[in-house]
């Protein structure tokens, strides 16, 4: 138990909910009013308004719109992708914050301004850029086609284009916590006579583990949604490599505004349970971990 | 107290946004216009070209500035872009049945808007025909070649593109006229859409998708875009094969009636649209590879524009209400060949 009572000095000390000691901003009743009025205007409203088309539909409608096979295949790639490019951003942005956290070498800068460029680009440029570079007569899809895998116009497109726009999510947000990290706590761990491996596992990891995951869970989030780059590179084939916001965008073009905003119902649905699971295990194990040290 | 604040809030939030959005409408008579031609994807080179010409004329004879926008995109979203507000004074559309959504849906115009204008309001057509690689290494020369395994495809998707529409109707009319029968019909245009490799939005994307991706040994292409193609890239990279059978596409065009009304542009609307159908918008049009409707200008681009067997969409499929009813809405035979039983 030594080790985690280490971990507790650089911790702040867990707050409880719902108390608002005094503070400099203004009031808590204000402040709150404010953050409901906002919220209602920038997400709920427009929100509510998908929900309200979605009525204009009887349930059975609904139900043969939201699970219709091809629906259902679209779903299955998006949630997907999306997550196996969320994990794949969770390791590699991980390694990239690290190296660029903990070792000085000449470019260094340079290679982190090159992290935020997923976020400036316009995911459109993005789409054209990857979907040139990896089709069969670009510069990495040629070799890569000779070998026998295709990558643009597929569902491992998809998954490119994605763990593309996810990566900074990742990085930007693992990047400050390691920083923060004091490197005497690694140094008490070794002098109290942790292994490399303990070290890694009960020291640091366990500091930085919340931080990845909110990384994780932007990055997935943000490949939920994401339309713009994907529709390049995906192919579209029915049933195969066309994504659920492409569904939408479709069905939007035949005037059929109803079925569009059930299926925007459907995943806006599973995207907010899917995050608040993330974030409740995340504030669950947050605080587990906090009543095992004292 | 803190509601009393909220509804503050909320009140002066409410005054502040009905101060901005005063009308501005234009003066009657200004000396300056502007025109929005809201169009489908692969009309821009046509209409840079119509739009240079006709507002030098327009100048010349009205010693009134004219300045024409155009807008490009899938037929069926500029569409809907033109209903949920877009203000186009004129559209130049792939499909006559976008035009009719914006009439029904969206009271923009009148439904008899086609009989206002000659030829169905289409002062130039085209059909559809195949983009191959240079020697034609796969030997497509018509629409069964392109159902033999092997073959790749490109066509973009028929739900959003008008191109990708006609591309269908012309695969599936062949069938109907070579089988006599709808379920072969139903089959052989399945076996094309197995084919088919990447299923693009728009007609433009397609072209990009086989010409700069290299993607695929035949392309279902706007005869305009094919012909676009070979001279862009160059005749030594694409042939053009003409099927035995194909559509006759008649893209239509239309004045916006409650635009032009507000606008006051509706004189320039009209002379615009009429200018498409003069001798000299026919010959732009020919120039860029749309079949004019003149019989002068037709002549003299017969060469570019060879003859061949065309159906028409009234003919086979008895008019675009039918057909799209038949092959492009919810589970109809589109539909059923991505996810067979669904009704």
């Amino acid at each position: 138990m030594k080790l985690a009572k280490t971990i507790l000095i650089a911790e702040p000390a867990s707050t409880s909910y719902f108390k608002h000691a005094h503070s400099v901003l203004p009031g808590f009743g204000i402040a709150l009013g404010f953050t409901v009025f906002y919220l209602s205007l920038i997400v709920l409203i427009p929100l509510s308004a998908a929900f309200i088309k979605t009525f204009t539909l009887t349930w059975g409608e609904f139900w043969a719109t939201v699970s219709a096979p091809r629906v259902v295949a679209s779903y299955q790639l998006t949630f997907g992708t999306a997550l196996l490019a969320a994990l794949i951003n969770a390791v590699f942005g991980l390694l990239v914050a690290w190296v660029l956290v903990r070792y000085e070498f000449p470019g260094r800068r340079i290679i982190d301004a090159l992290v935020d460029l997923p976020f400036a680009l316009p995911t459109a440029v993005a789409g054209i850029a990857l979907t040139a570079i990896y089709a069969p007569n670009g510069l990495l899809g040629a070799p890569l086609a000779q070998a026998g895998i295709k990558v643009a116009f597929t569902p491992l497109g998809i998954l490119v284009a994605l763990t593309f726009i996810g990566l900074p999510f990742v990085v930007r947000t693992v990047q400050p916590v390691l920083e923060d990290m004091e490197r005497e706590l690694e140094e008490a761990a070794k002098s109290l006579g942790a292994s490399n491996w303990q070290t890694a596992s009960r020291v640091i990891f366990p500091t930085i583990f919340p931080a990845v995951v909110t990384g994780f869970t932007l990055a997935f989030a943000r490949a939920l949604g994401e339309y713009g780059s994907v529709i390049f590179i995906a192919g579209n084939m029915p049933m195969v490599s066309e994504i659920t916001p492409l569904i939408i965008i479709t069905k939007l073009e035949q005037y059929d505004y109803a079925g569009a905003t059930s299926i925007a119902v459907v995943m806006l649905v599973a995207s907010f349970l899917m995050l608040l699971l993330i974030n409740t295990a995340q504030w669950w194990a947050r605080k587990r971990r906090a009543e095992e040290k004292v | 107290m803190r509601y009393a604040r909220l509804l503050a809030l909320l009140v002066s939030l409410a005054a502040l946004n009905s101060c901005g959005n005063q009308d501005s409408a234009s003066p009657k008579g200004a000396s300056e216009i502007t025109l929005l031609n809201v169009s489908y994807d692969p009309t821009r080179e046509l209409y840079q070209a119509v739009n240079k010409a006709f507002s030098a004329q327009w100048e010349a004879t009205t010693k009134q500035k004219l300045s024409i926008k155009q807008s490009h995109g899938g037929s069926g979203k500029q569409a809907r872009s033109v209903i949920d507000g877009l203000e186009a004074d004129v559209v130049t559309l792939a499909l006559a049945q976008d035009i009719d959504e914006m009439a029904t849906r969206g009271k923009l115009l009148s439904a008899d808007w086609q009989k206002k204008l000659p030829d169905n309001a289409s002062p130039y057509t085209s059909t559809i025909v195949f983009l191959v690689r240079k020697g034609n290494p796969k030997a497509i020369k018509d629409w069964d070649d392109l159902t033999k395994p092997g073959v790749g495809v490109i066509t973009p998707n028929p739900k959003t593109s008008g191109g990708a529409r006609w591309n269908y109707l012309a695969a599936w009319g062949y069938a109907e006229k070579k089988f006599g029968d709808e379920t072969k019909a139903r089959e052989f245009v399945k076996a094309i859409y197995k084919n088919v490799l990447v299923l693009d939005s728009g007609a433009r994307g397609s072209t990009t998708t086989f010409v700069e991706r290299g993607v695929g040994d035949v392309f279902i292409s706007w005869e305009n875009e094919a012909l676009l193609a070979q001279k862009e890239l160059g005749a030594d990279k694409f042939d053009v094969v003409i099927p035995s059978i194909s559509i006759l596409a008649e893209p239509p065009v239309a004045i916006v009636d409650r635009v032009v009304d507000r606008h006051k542009t509706r004189q320039a609307a009209e002379a615009y649209l009429q200018f498409l159908y003069s001798e000299q918008g026919q010959e732009i049009a020919a120039a860029n590879y749309y079949r004019p409707r003149s019989l002068t200008v037709a002549k003299k681009y017969e060469k570019q524009f060879p003859a061949l067997n065309l159906l028409t969409v009234d003919q086979a499929f008895g008019g675009w209400a039918k057909a799209s009813k038949a092959h492009f809405a919810e589970g109809a035979s589109f539909d059923q060949i991505y996810q067979p039983g669904v009704k």
